[in-house]
């Protein structure tokens, strides 16, 4: 059977899976598990939450980036986990004891202001905006590779269905549904690592197998990566490349943003018990480190694959690099998506991949008649979907992926999608325009808001600004630099107060916003940036994805600042920051 | 005989915090980050020491940390007598 066949077979299964699970829950149990997960046990709900959380970035983008940076990609792998302990042990425990379902509904009450559950709200927007549009990207490369379309058209495709997906809506909540979707997903990664593993190293193990020796040659595969690399010009795998700083921030921003997401964080709202949102959180880092802990063997097993395939002899030699016309199948499907694209600069009907922006490598290349880097485009997002085609693994396991890549995309992209569309109907309009606004008017709105997200996203997706794993990084310093000091504070200070925590959000989601679009243009918009993206230009050597730190930081100056010159907050405030501290007395949570 | 108040619990709960919270900086921005070139001299088969913090070790590190909080929670949430049902 030819493989675009299998796909549709392998991606139409696996929706089937999702609808009839979410049928069969409903008919079965009449609900009861809308109930926000009671008697769902902590390790169920952490396996939702994985699937709810790891999105197109996890899995599509990820190890793609960390195939091309290797060492310096450690930021998100330490970045998306660590977040999770600052999750565990400084917010989850509190916002359950709390006891209500949104992160707005918290900092309003916490800080008795609407202003404060205003601006919250206009946070939140921001940073699942954003958030989306990275989704967005991800989506659109699945698609195009799938259907065997530009990228363009994968892009369009992959909104429709997103739209139809998050308004049937319903299922998005449904525990098992997600657990379904959990399976798929980390079925279509690590299959195919394993695969790999075994191949290259003789151990099935990817995490072992990433330490190992290579069966080909018995020298350790990192150790030949990195001179692989050196030997192309590039710098050494396991080398650090851009500054420490600007790493140290970057692993900072994506960790606090991790904790700051308001859908991350709504998932331990609903646990039944404090000691459980602890536990849970957990459940949810064990079932994410399986992708998490695997993804670093899948990016460098997949560039070693693709330098192989590249560089087939030895570098410099007349027949050491690949013919064109020689080129595999996985090649030229991904030319016709248009993301991988090869120039034969020096017509020589060879494919050079090499560094030309190094200086003295590119005079040594001049030497053997290579006139520059001929891959003129590897979109790092296509690693993952391209690993089991480059690596000629069975058309079976490359369906799996695709299935397993547009489950991974769509659950985020719906749920993120359906926090925007309910922020925007229910805590925004019903809760602070037009209390009166009809059940049919309220979800009237839900629905517009999504629509408008799902094209304001696609537009921006079209020319995005970053790789998928880049944008949603993005995301996450704007959760980081406003939500997550506002929570925290609320939790363990009694004395922020409310003209504190507002000044102290808009400052923060201020100067990482600027900072953003100084580099990336005014709203993302292509060409309207004010400097160029390079770190030359940045600040201290630190990239916009990173500055989320930065933005927490001015959050927390601020906030305290303001409120050390204000008055105290009123004493029912107080007493309330008292009892979230403590687990005793806590209710179900409550629907308001 | 230790405090029992709320605020001995808080306290309590601050000191597990500052000892979770440091483990979690040391592996991941210390070891896998500010000192990643030295520990790379040492070697695990073929990982750099420092490059397995950074890709491996911090996040098996991370999750051993949430579980041991929650458990020792569990404990002092007993202690203080501050524990649900």
């Amino acid at each position: 059977m030819d493989l675009q066949t299998l796909t549709y077979i392998v991606v139409g299964a696996t929706f089937a899976l999702y609808f009839g699970i979410a049928l069969w829950a409903k008919a079965s149990t009449t609900g009861e598990f809308y109930v926000a997960g009671k008697g769902v046990n902590p390790v169920a709900n952490g396996m939702a939450t994985a699937a709810d959380w790891m999105s197109a970035a996890s899995f599509i983008s990820m190890a793609g980036l960390i195939a091309f940076k290797g060492y310096d990609a450690s930021v998100f792998l330490m970045g998306w986990t660590g977040g999770y302990v600052l999750l565990a042990m400084l917010l989850a425990p509190y916002l359950r004891k709390f006891g209500k379902y949104t992160v707005p509904e918290f900092i309003g009450e916490r800080y008795y202001s609407k202003t404060a559950r205003m601006v919250a709200i206009i946070c939140l927007i921001v940073a699942s905006l954003t958030y989306v549009i990275g989704q967005m990207k991800g989506i659109g490369v699945a698609f195009s590779r799938f259907l065997e379309l530009p990228f363009e058209i994968g892009l369009f495709i992959g909104m429709g269905i997103v739209f139809v997906y998050a308004v049937l809506g319903g299922m998005k909540g449904i525990t098992y549904t997600q657990i379904a979707q959990y399976v798929v997903l980390i079925t279509a990664y690590t299959v195919p690592a394993i695969f790999i593993s075994l191949h290259l190293t003789g151990t099935p193990v990817p995490q072992i197998g990433l330490g190992s020796k290579l069966v080909e040659d018995g020298t350790y595969l990192l150790d030949k990566l990195d001179v692989i690399l050196q030997d192309l010009g590039f710098a050494a795998y396991t080398a650090q490349k851009s500054n420490t700083l600007n790493i140290l921030l970057y692993t900072l921003s994506l960790m606090i943003g991790t904790a700051g997401l308001p859908h991350v964080i709504m998932r331990f709202f609903t646990v039944p018990k404090v000691s459980d949102a602890r536990s849970s959180a957990g459940w949810a880092l064990f079932f994410i480190a399986i992708l998490y802990t695997v993804a670093p063997a899948v990016g460098a097993m997949s560039f070693y694959n693709l330098v192989k395939t590249i560089q087939v002899g030895e570098v410099g030699a007349p027949d050491g690099n690949l013919r064109y016309e020689d080129r595999p199948q996985w090649f030229r499907n991904w030319e016709k998506t248009g993301l991988l694209k090869f120039e034969d600069k020096n017509g020589d009907g060879r494919i050079q991949y090499y560094n030309d922006k190094n200086e003295e490598f590119a005079k040594k290349a001049e030497q053997w008649g290579w006139k520059g880097n001929e891959m003129v485009k590897i979109d790092r997002d296509i690693m993952v979907l391209a690993n089991p085609e480059i690596a000629n693994l069975p058309n079976w396991v490359i369906a799996l992926v695709a299935a397993g890549g547009i489950a991974a995309a769509l659950s985020t992209a719906a749920g993120l999608l359906l926090a925007i569309s309910s922020a925007i109907s229910h805590d925004l309009m019903k809760g602070i325009f037009t209390p009166n606004i009809s059940e049919r008017g309220e979800l009237l709105a839900g629905r517009i808001a999504m629509a408008g997200s799902i094209l304001v996203a696609g537009y921006l997706g079209l020319n995005p600004p970053g790789f998928a794993a880049q944008v949603v990084a993005l995301a996450f310093g704007l959760a980081a630099s406003s939500l997550f000091p506002a929570i925290l504070m609320g939790i363990f200070s009694r004395r922020i107060n409310r003209q504190g925590a507002v000044v102290g959000m808009l400052a923060g989601l201020g100067v990482t916003l600027l900072y953003i679009f100084t580099y990336k243009g005014f709203l993302f918009l292509p060409g309207t940036n004010l400097l160029p993206n390079t770190p030359d230009n940045w600040l201290l050597g630190i990239a916009p994805e990173a500055f989320g730190a930065v933005g927490a930081l001015v959050n927390f100056v601020v906030a305290w600042v303001v409120s050390r010159a204000t008055a105290e907050p009123p004493q029912h405030i107080q007493e309330l920051v008292e009892s979230i501290r403590v687990p005793r007395g806590a209710g179900a949570a409550s629907n308001h | 005989m230790t405090d029992k108040s709320p605020q001995g619990y808080w306290r309590a709960n601050l000191r597990l915090l500052a000892f979770c919270l440091a483990i979690w900086a040391v592996v991941s921005y210390g070891f896998g980050i500010l000192f990643h070139p030295v520990l790379d001299e040492i070697r695990i088969g073929g990982y750099k020491l420092g490059f397995w913090f950074a890709q491996q070790g911090s996040i098996y590190t991370f999750l051993l940390l949430i579980f041991f909080y929650a458990w020792r929670m569990k404990a002092i949430d007993r202690e203080y007598d501050v524990h649900e049902d």
